[in-house]
Order: structure tokens, then sequence, then C-alpha cells
């Protein structure tokens, strides 16, 4: 039967991983390839670059590093973080991508789900979502959580489906980066409506979140999370061993 | 030298990146020429069965394919790439395959039951059909490899190599004398997957 995938998220700017708490007061982590190697190397099931860059130049040093990542580790890589077209698709597919997952550029324009599906398959788009709780409901934020776009994230996300979205990646702005645990409520409302593969993002502090995570809803595929293993609070290993314990399926 | 056969499906980057990994040549390439003098092949693929199927046969591969592995030379299908070698695919109508390998494509959603989600998204175990074939040579016992698909070879009678089981046992390999195939993608499973294509770059 399946595994659970346990996914480190690498944000690069200007050719460094950072990571920020509640998208605010980036700090300084490690190099994004030797970082790659050694998630890949100690049982990372994926890898997710982000490229925070704002400028072409930071743009270009993200796809030089994202082709000598690539040509280093062999585990799926998906790639996020300015794709607003199909080009943006080609750009970062050809230096090694196999995912490549879109945000603010398919609010803007929800057809870019559609038709990077039709070019390169629903398994290529991944469409990640970040919501946080306004006026009682589920509101999709976009441009880094920083704008929001009024969007019911519910609504949203079943648009994304039906458009050709192959994978969802759901960011909880309310818990990302306070360490307290995944946002179980709002995950459990996507479970209901997504009939593709679910990835819990934002919120994990310690080894015991993902063990709830996992047995709370099966309907989650996948973890991801950044800061906890960046600064080895966490190790990949020790998180399998522990969800193994659980009689929750982990490949090591 | 191994040719990875170029006919504009899918990116090959980290497949010709693989082989560099363990020291086996690589060329990414659509030329017969390249091909025929390759010692190997490796035919992948992603995206749809018809689609990749008429590009194949525009690009005039599909008779070469035969052609090699005739020969007798090793070919290895990856993914869509191994469905190709199959006599025919029933995603979206019925299309002709290579007939390289006896079995057909079918869609996986009839038989998994209900809850599982299609497509089949990521690492699940190899469950070895056949444990003493070279391909598994350095394989052991819970081994996971990197699946996506939503089709799988039904009716594949002996040349089924290893199964994983998702709701119902789904084909992830095949092999008839020199000319195998897997479902997953060996160049995306980590060190167990490079152990594969090194397997079958060894295979004599």
């Amino acid at each position: 039967m399946i595994t659970k995938r346990i996914i480190p998220c690498l944000d690069v700017r200007d050719g460094r991983v950072v990571k920020g708490v509640n998208f605010l007061g980036l700090a300084d982590v490690s190099s994004p390839v030797r970082l790659a190697s050694y998630y890949s190397q100690c049982g990372a099931d994926e890898l997710v670059f982000y490229d925070i860059t704002a400028s072409a130049e930071g743009r270009a040093l993200f796809t030089d590093i994202l082709r000598e990542a690539a040509s280093t580790i062999f585990i799926p890589l998906t790639v996020g973080g300015g794709i607003n077209t199909v080009d943006d698709f080609d750009r970062v597919l050809k230096c090694g991508a196999d995912k490549v997952s879109v945000n603010s550029g398919a609010i803007k324009n929800p057809s870019l789900i559609r038709d990077a599906a039709r070019r390169y398959g629903s398994q290529c788009v991944v469409l990640s979502v970040d919501a946080k709780r306004v006026d009682g409901q589920y509101r999709v934020f976009a441009r880094g959580g920083r704008e929001d776009t009024g969007l019911d994230a519910l609504d949203w996300i079943r648009r994304g489906v039906e458009l050709g979205a192959g994978e969802l990646v759901l960011n909880s702005i309310d818990t990302d980066g306070v360490k307290g645990g995944f946002d179980l409520e709002m995950l459990g409302a996507v479970c209901e409506i997504a009939d593709i593969p679910v990835i819990a993002s934002g919120g994990a502090g310690c080894i015991d979140d993902f063990v709830t995570l996992f047995k709370t809803l099966p309907g989650v595929d996948a973890g991801l999370a950044a800061s906890i293993f960046h600064f080895g609070e966490v190790t990949i290993d020790s998180l399998k061993n522990t969800l193994a314990e659980n009689d929750i399926l982990v490949r090591r | 030298m191994i040719a990875i056969i170029d006919y504009g499906v899918g990116n090959l980057f980290s497949l010709q990146s693989s082989f560099g990994m363990i020291g086996a040549e690589a060329v990414v390439t659509g030329d017969p020429a390249v091909i025929r003098s390759a010692d190997r092949v490796i035919l992948p693929g992603v995206g749809a069965f018809e689609d990749a199927a008429r590009k194949l046969r525009e690009a005039g591969l599909d008779g070469l394919v035969r052609e090699q592995a005739r020969a007798g030379k090793y070919i290895l299908g990856i993914c869509l790439g191994m469905q190709l070698l199959f006599d025919r695919s029933y995603e979206f109508g019925c299309h002709e395959g290579l007939s390289l390998i006896p079995g057909e494509v079918v869609d996986m959603t009839p038989v998994i039951g209900p809850g599982l989600k299609v497509p089949h998204i990521g690492w699940n175990a190899l469950l070895l059909t056949k444990p003493g074939h070279p391909l598994w040579k350095y394989i052991r016992p819970g081994d996971c490899v990197y699946f996506v698909h939503s089709f799988y070879g039904a009716n594949c009678g002996d040349a089924v190599l290893a199964e994983t089981e998702y709701g119902a046992m789904l084909t992830a390999a095949v092999g008839r004398d020199n000319v195998l195939g897997c479902q997953f993608h060996p160049e995306k499973s980590g060190p167990v997957g490079l152990n594969i294509l090194r397997a079958f770059c060894e295979m004599r």
C-alpha cells in the first residue's frame, strides 16, 4: 500500500534557503543544493523548491541552482514561486523539476491550470493554496500571504481540481510558523471535497504533529515542513521511525 | 553507451543525470544511427498513450524500437514507455502498442475499489513476482519506488516481474527476454531506483 510522504520545503531567495515565521522575518539557513542533497540521502520522499526571488537576476540564479540540485538528487522535485505562464512551467521543467506548483499566478489566471495540465499532464500541476480564517470562512490569500483575494478556499480548490490540478498543497496561514501542529480542521474540510492527493503544510512543530496528522486525517497523503527540518529539530529518519511505530506506512 | 530515445515526450534531464550518477554514459537522441549504435536503449514517456504512440510513429522510431528488440538489444521502457511495449491501450479509445510484451493498458479505477485516489502517486513497495530476475539484483524486500500513473498493464501473463499493491495488485515491472519495462520512475526512486538502472546496465 502507498506510503505517506514527508516533504521538506526549501524557500530560496538570492541563491540561499530562507524560512519565515508567518511569512515574515526571513532568516538565512543554508545552501539549497547542499540541503537538497542532504534531505535526499536521509530519506525525504520529495522536495519542494520555492522561488521567493523578486529580481530577474535572482530568477536566473534560481534556475541554475535548480539544475544543479536536479542533477544530484533522484527523488521527485516540485518547483513553485513566480509561476504565471505555461512558459514558466517550461523554464523549470527543463531544469529538472518534475512538478510545478501554482498559486498567485493561477488565482490571477485560472486557465493556467487547464493549459498546463493539457500540455504536461495533471500529475505535473500542483495547486498550492495559502488559506486563512476570515469572517467564518477559509479565505484564499495571494502574493505570499499578503493579499486577501476574497475567494473561498473550498470553492477555489473545487475549481482547481476541475481545471486539472493533480495535487493540492494546503498551507494554513493561521498555523504556519507557529509550530503548534497542522491545521486539522481546515485540512479535514479540504479532504472532504478534494479527490486528488492532499499535502498538509503549515504548523509542524514536532514529530507528534505528523503522527496526529496522519492518524486523524487518513485522507492526507503527505506532510510538508521547512524550519523544523532545516534547523535539525526533527530528522527525517526519527520522524519516519516514529510514524512506523504508530502503524503509519512510510518508505524507509 | 545508452540511448535515451527522444521523441518529444517529457523531460529527460533527470533520466540522463541518473545514468551519469551510476557511471554509465547516456545520450538523449532521436537519431536512428545513434540508437542503432547504442548498447542499450531506454524508451521513456509521460502523458497520454495516443499522443506518445503517434509521436513515436511520426518520428519513424516505432519500427526502429521493434527492430532493435528483435536484434536482441536490451530495451527498458519507463512509465508510459513501458505501456507502449504492450499490445494495446484503452486510454481514451483503443490504440495499438508495439506488441513487444503481451498485455494491455487499462484504467485502474474499476479494480482498486473505492476510497483510493487516481492517479496512484507516491512511493509504494515492489512485490517481486520473479525475485531471481537480474533486474532485481540489488533489491531488498520492502524497497519502495515512485509511481505516477492512472493506467496499468493487465493480462501480461508470465511477463510480470513485479507488482505493487494499491487496492489491487498492479503491474510494476515486466520483462520478456531482452525487453523490459517498469511502470515506476527509477530515475526518481532514490538509491533503489539507481540500483535498478545499474542492474539493467549489467544485464548480459
